[in-house]
């Protein structure tokens, strides 16, 4: 094995150390050093955003960065959405009641880039939902019912989460 | 579609990126924002034996006026530029933060950097092309100390600069604001690299035309400034007919190649339209009018 | 975790207007929870001890004679464990699809190729190795040798004379004179016109958000072998790679995870499948292949690449009196077991004439072999490229007749009172709704009204459109409808085992194989009206051969048909039982005993009840309690093998055209749709828009270009352009009913209509937008290079009928 580095990282508040070979990207090493597979990869040259995660806030195409550039970064990925009884919080609630989802491959991408979007715009007119979610490929949905989950989400109309 | 093996090193310093890039040797790259880079090394396109990280020099992330010229730090991201409101320091550079919005899609935007884009030099990127319109020049550090390169004599060819091997590109400043000044650009998607991009420029000095600066990317190898359509603009009255005057001119001027998506005589056509849209643009931009520059 | 609709308020009002039923209403989908929480388990997800990657070793060329093969380099590679090539595989069946008809040209699709390559990606080893990095290092140096030679690359190409041939049977590798009216050549002789057209579709590539994946693991205990795979088709991928293995089937399990999306590439048998499973044995241990983007993009199956040459007679009035075909489809290398490369060529046969009333029809339909990578079912098959020619044809017939674009199509759809319609090469078309979605479609988008709109348009130099595409979608075949294709398996029944618990807990198992389209939901809304529980307290399970009874899977728009109604029945059965069952114990006639809110009630006396839990503890637990004759136990298999039935809708839609770059955006998307009865409307509607999104993308985006000698030059997302949001416009969706007789819920399937309308919706609205300056569109997708130059080309036609 090449060029080992011991690296800490912070994935949904939880601090992990763990040695990554310089070539693994941040995906691989969500997957499968930490285990978290909810990141998906879609196609490695970072054009479908499946693999989108949050590192220090921002969204990342963690294909495109290296687990080792992680280094001391914060990183939210889609399993930290949920409440800590595992309640959806109103953006994972407003995907399901709004059917943006079907194979379900894309959507942990969609759901931290709209993280992201609704973070530094909570209040986006629908010009910005389209233009940010057009970040990111779906091939189930034809995207109408993803912007329409977000625009819900960003009313705060989403339905709530079922008991 | 995982890279080869490649040796990580990541430096806080622009002196230690300087001399480990040196201890490397030439086939050493540096990793900036990685948009480019890392799916290029993903397809095994291009093997580095070793990165150097320099995300984490805090000395090159900054824009900032000296008077009128606008000096961009080359760790700047692409969004940074896009959410620039100082009208301290945006004050006649308000392509920028509007062409910063072609660049890519929101998450390329929140880690590329400007300096990697510029350093890429692939002919149709936004920050290129708008380099060689506003006549930037580019400073760069290396082995042998600072250099400064104009815009001009900076893009050899795809993907090739003057960068000499252990160099480190580390600013761009551009030396005055060109208020009327517009990007417009075509792809097929949007968040594609344009396959034709139009750049222009101009003063208008009482009810001519003066200065006019044109570069259109995507039809060679490098952002290209088309001095004929040029000409055909100083004294000219701003309007249609100037405007598609220098458009047919650009378009005659050009030799571009066909590819999968276009065909030359296509890139030609968008050559014209895309001027001709631009000089309409630009004409008004100073007044603050939000064109959105799609082409 | 109570039900809810996701959108909809359902008052006690509300449902008990719906009839107290599930089936209708559109509840939020029980797979859901998982994929929004990032519990999914994909087969990349899946974590086995000691598992290692294959990385495979694909042919660069297009055409090549393999000279030599030297591992040995690879084989030193830090972290490969296996270099394996086509003489390691072991003493396996050749893989060899067929269709039982003498036009077929039968030929083997190597599992790895020995001494030849027929397309880029073909593979040719497998590197096993501890990290998929370590696989694709120890695959970079697999030396092989080649002598490349001239491709196939194109139609044309393949049927030249002299050309080079893909196989040593020759190029073509079906040619069917499928249906041959002898009235045909008069009709066309004393038809008042004929239009004499091509018309040209691109190939393209399903691109699933997930690629293909498999993982195999040996079982020596038990010694049974586990492959998971993202197949649409568990049970066919079982079957076959046993078979190729030479291995007993029930000693393969075979299990289709969470699935990212397959839309038919993952409907039939991959190369790679039946090699993880050889390489998990040769390695001793478990052993994945997760196709990376790019692979997918190059060797993944492929599809839609047709040329239609079709003579259409018409009389004064616009009705289209003959049909003449001569249809061709690239189906590159290999046929795909099982459905062939004859599937292409045959269904578009069978279905080109489509709503339309057409007495007289000659078609004959040939697979064109070339050196690009298979082609394989992909949504839609067939229908997007004909119905295209149908709906231009009709457009050009409506521009010299000047007739208005709905009229011409009234004029030609199948009568509203003719139906069941069976067409001139024996097709049934049941009942639909061909005419009442046509007007829906066309109020919606005010056509009357839209002629003086583009001509007002004009006016200001902006470029509008209006196109319209009728079809009819056929769905929910059964074995009768896939016997006459005479592959060497007929698909058509389902099953399902509805089983009660002795704790009173419903699952029922069914041999469809969900993939995004919610049927975990949908199937449980079915069973839950005859059970008279909540969908959310029936367990639906599919896509394991271990747990499930025989079931084809899902593809070619039949699981809610055919697996709703095998469900329908088995649960339907079950109920019956539970009936039985309770009114033994109640002393009351079975026929006077409800199903209702999870237990047994005798009609008009509430307290004469059993829950569903003491029903079960007596079934399984006191049997001494049962009935004389019932058996133990609580579950019922049951499989329904329906003839078939047909969707139908009409798309419509208002493009610009931008006169200076030929780039078109479409304004309004409107889809009038009549699927039968609706299982769950959102769902239904999701299908719609994912299907649409395909469409557009057909339309106006995608499309796979190769080089001359076989390279695919479109080989990243770059260059294959799958549109994104900002490119697929809101789509407006108007339900129509016209229950199907044939099905057990009067559902009829839907899941590739939005892909068949598309196309020519888009081709026709350009080809309108620019109907004044003679500008043809036959070709997709339509490029705005293409389009410009056509544009230029064109003159605006003086004495062009006045619009």
């Amino acid at each position: 094995m090449s060029d080992v580095h011991l690296i800490a990282i912070t994935v949904n508040g939880t601090r992990h150390e763990v040695a990554v070979e310089a070539r693994r990207t941040l995906a691989d090493v969500l997957r499968h050093d930490l285990g978290h597979t909810g990141t998906h990869l879609g196609c490695e040259h970072g054009i479908c955003g499946a693999c989108t995660v949050l590192v220090d806030g921002q969204p990342t195409r963690s294909c495109l960065v290296f687990g080792v550039q992680a280094d001391d970064a914060e990183v939210e990925t889609v399993e930290g959405l949920a409440g800590a009884d595992g309640a959806l919080n109103p953006l994972q609630d407003a995907f399901g009641s709004h059917h943006a989802l079907q194979c379900g491959f894309c959507t942990p991408g969609f759901l931290m880039l709209a993280t992201a979007l609704l973070r530094e715009n909570p209040d986006p007119t629908d010009d910005e939902i389209r233009e940010a979610m057009a970040s990111n490929i779906c091939r189930c949905t034809g995207y109408q019912s993803i912007l329409e989950a977000v625009r819900a989400a960003a009313d705060g109309a989403a339905e709530p989460a079922a008991p | 579609m995982k890279p080869a093996a490649f040796d990580y090193h990541r430096v806080d310093r622009v002196e230690d990126a300087v001399v480990r890039l040196a201890e490397l040797g030439e086939d050493a790259k540096v990793l900036a924002g990685g948009q480019s880079l890392v799916p290029m090394m993903n397809f095994r396109l291009v093997r580095p034996p070793a990165l150097v990280d320099i995300t984490r020099i805090p000395d090159l992330r900054y824009i900032g006026r000296d008077g009128d010229a606008l000096r961009i730090g080359a760790l700047t991201l692409h969004r940074e530029i896009e959410t620039l409101t100082d009208p301290e320091i945006v004050r006649g550079y308000e392509l920028l933060p509007r062409a910063a919005r072609w660049v890519g899609h929101y998450p390329i935007r929140t880690r590329g950097t400007f300096g990697g884009s510029v350093a890429h030099a692939d002919p149709s990127a936004e920050w290129c092309m708008l380099a060689v319109l506003l006549d930037a020049t580019i400073v760069v550090t290396g082995p042998a100390g600072e250099r400064e390169v104009p815009a001009a004599e900076f893009f050899l060819g795809f993907f090739t600069t003057a960068l000499e091997p252990g160099e480190l590109l580390v600013e761009v400043r551009f030396p005055r604001p060109r208020p009327h000044a517009a990007l417009q650009e075509f792809a097929r998607r949007h968040g594609d690299f344009a396959i034709v991009a139009a750049a222009v420029a101009v003063d208008v000095d009482g009810d001519r035309i003066a200065d006019a600066r044109i570069v259109v990317g995507g039809v060679d190898e490098v952002p290209l400034r088309i001095e004929e359509a040029e000409r055909v603009l100083d004294g000219a009255a701003p309007g249609g007919e100037a405007f598609a005057e220098a458009g047919r001119v650009a378009a005659a001027a050009v030799d571009p190649s066909a590819d999968v998506h276009g065909s030359a005589d296509y890139r030609r056509e968008l050559t014209a339209v895309l001027v001709r849209r631009a000089l309409a643009e630009a004409i008004h931009t100073d007044r603050g009018s939000d064109g959105d520059g799609r082409g | 975790m109570a039900a809810g609709d996701g959108r909809l308020p359902v008052t006690d009002a509300e449902a008990a207007a719906n009839g107290g039923r599930w089936v209708g209403r559109p509840i939020r989908r029980v797979e859901d929870a998982r994929h929004l929480t990032g519990s999914a388990s994909f087969v990349d997800d899946i974590r086995r001890p000691g598992l290692l990657s294959i990385a495979v070793v694909r042919s660069p060329h297009g055409a090549a004679r393999i000279i030599g093969i030297d591992t040995a380099a690879a084989l030193e590679t830090p972290g490969v464990r296996h270099v394996i090539t086509a003489d390691d595989l072991g003493d396996l069946e050749r893989l060899v699809p067929r269709l039982d008809r003498p036009e077929f040209v039968a030929v083997e699709m190597p599992l790895l190729a020995g001494d030849r390559v027929r397309h880029s990606g073909e593979p040719i080893a497998l590197v096993v190795a501890e990290t998929p990095h370590g696989a694709e290092d120890g695959a970079e140096r697999v030396a092989v040798e080649y002598d490349p030679g001239p491709a196939v690359m194109s139609i044309d190409g393949a049927l030249a004379g002299g050309a080079p041939t893909v196989h040593d049977e020759g190029n073509v590798l079906l040619d069917v004179d499928f249906h041959d009216d002898a009235g045909l050549d008069a009709a066309l002789h004393d038809a008042a016109f004929v239009l004499e057209e091509t018309f040209d579709s691109a190939r393209l590539t399903a691109l699933p958000m997930e690629g293909r994946a498999c993982l195999a693991e040996w079982d020596d205990r038990d010694q049974r072998l586990t492959l998971w795979t993202s197949t649409q088709v568990p049970h066919l991928v079982r079957t076959t790679v046993a078979a190729l293995l030479r291995m007993p089937e029930h000693r393969l399990r075979v299990v289709a995870p969470d699935v990212g999306g397959g839309f038919g590439q993952k409907c039939v048998v991959a190369r790679e499948e039946a090699l993880t499973c050889v390489a998990a044995r040769i390695a001793g241990g478990p052993v994945k292949w997760v196709e990376d983007r790019q692979e997918n993009l190059v060797s993944g199956y492929q599809g839609h690449e047709q040329r239609f040459h079709v003579r259409a007679g018409f009389d004064t009035d616009g009705r289209i009196t003959a049909v003449a075909a001569d249809i061709l489809c690239d189906v590159g290398a290999y046929s795909t077991h099982p459905f062939t490369c004859g599937v292409e060529p045959l269904m578009a046969a069978t279905e080109l004439l489509g709503p339309y009333a057409v007495r007289c029809y000659r078609a004959r339909a040939r697979a064109v072999a070339s050196n690009k990578a298979p082609m394989a079912p992909y949504r839609g098959v067939s229908r997007p490229q004909m119905v295209l020619a149908m709906e231009r044809l009709l457009q050009k017939a409506a521009l010299r007749l000047d007739l208005d674009p709905v009229e011409i199509r009234r004029r030609n759809l199948i009568p509203q009172d003719a139906f069941p319609w069976t067409g001139p090469a024996g097709l049934v078309i049941d009942r639909g709704s061909y005419h009442e979605a046509l007007e829906t479609c066309a109020d919606a988008l005010d056509t009357k009204a839209f002629a003086d709109r583009r001509r007002a348009a004009r006016d200001e130099g902006r470029l509008l459109g209006l196109g319209i595409a009728c079809f009819a979608e056929r769905t929910g075949y059964g074995t009768e409808a896939f016997n006459q294709r005479k592959m060497v398996v007929t698909p058509g029944y389902d099953s399902a085992l509805a089983r009660m618990d002795p704790s009173g807990g419903v699952t029922v198992y069914v041999g469809t194989s969900g993939h995004g389209q919610g049927h975990l939901t949908t199937l449980a809304q079915v069973a839950a009206d005859r059970l008279g529980l909540d969908p959310t307290a029936i367990e639906v399970r599919q896509s394991d051969t271990d747990a499930t009874p025989y079931g084809w899977g899902t593809f070619a728009s039949r699981s809610m048909v055919v697996g709703g109604g095998a469900t329908h029945r088995a649960a339907g059965a079950l109920a019956d039982r539970l009936r039985r069952l309770a009114a033994h114990l109640l002393e009351a006639a079975p026929d006077d005993v409800d199903l209702r809110d999870g237990g047994a009630v005798v009609r008009g006396s509430p307290d004469r009840r059993l829950a569903f839990a003491d029903l079960a503890r007596v079934a399984y637990l006191e049997a001494q309690k049962l009935p004389a004759g019932e058996a133990p136990g609580l579950e019922e298999h049951a499989s329904f093998d329906p003839p078939g039935t047909f969707s139908n809708a009409t798309h419509g839609c208002i493009v610009e055209v931008d006169p200076d770059t030929g780039a078109v955006a479409i304004e309004r998307y409107v889809v009038a749709e009549d699927c039968g009865v609706m299982i769950n409307p959102a769902i239904v509607e999701g299908q719609v828009r994912g299907g649409v999104a395909q469409g557009i993308a057909a339309a106006l985006y995608e499309e796979l270009i190769y080089s001359d000698d076989g390279q695919l030059q479109t080989a990243s997302l770059m260059d294959y352009l799958v549109p994104t949001a900002a490119e697929i416009p809101a789509v407006e969706i108007h339900h129509l009913e016209t229950p199907s007789e044939f099905s057990e819920t009067g559902a009829k399937g839907m899941g590739e209509g939005g892909t068949m309308g598309a196309p020519a919706c888009v081709a026709t609205a350009v080809a309108d937008a620019l109907a004044h300056l003679g500008v043809e569109v036959d070709r997709l997708p339509i490029r705005p290079d293409r389009l410009l130059a056509a544009m230029r080309a064109a003159r605006d036609t003086e004495g062009s009928p006045a619009r």
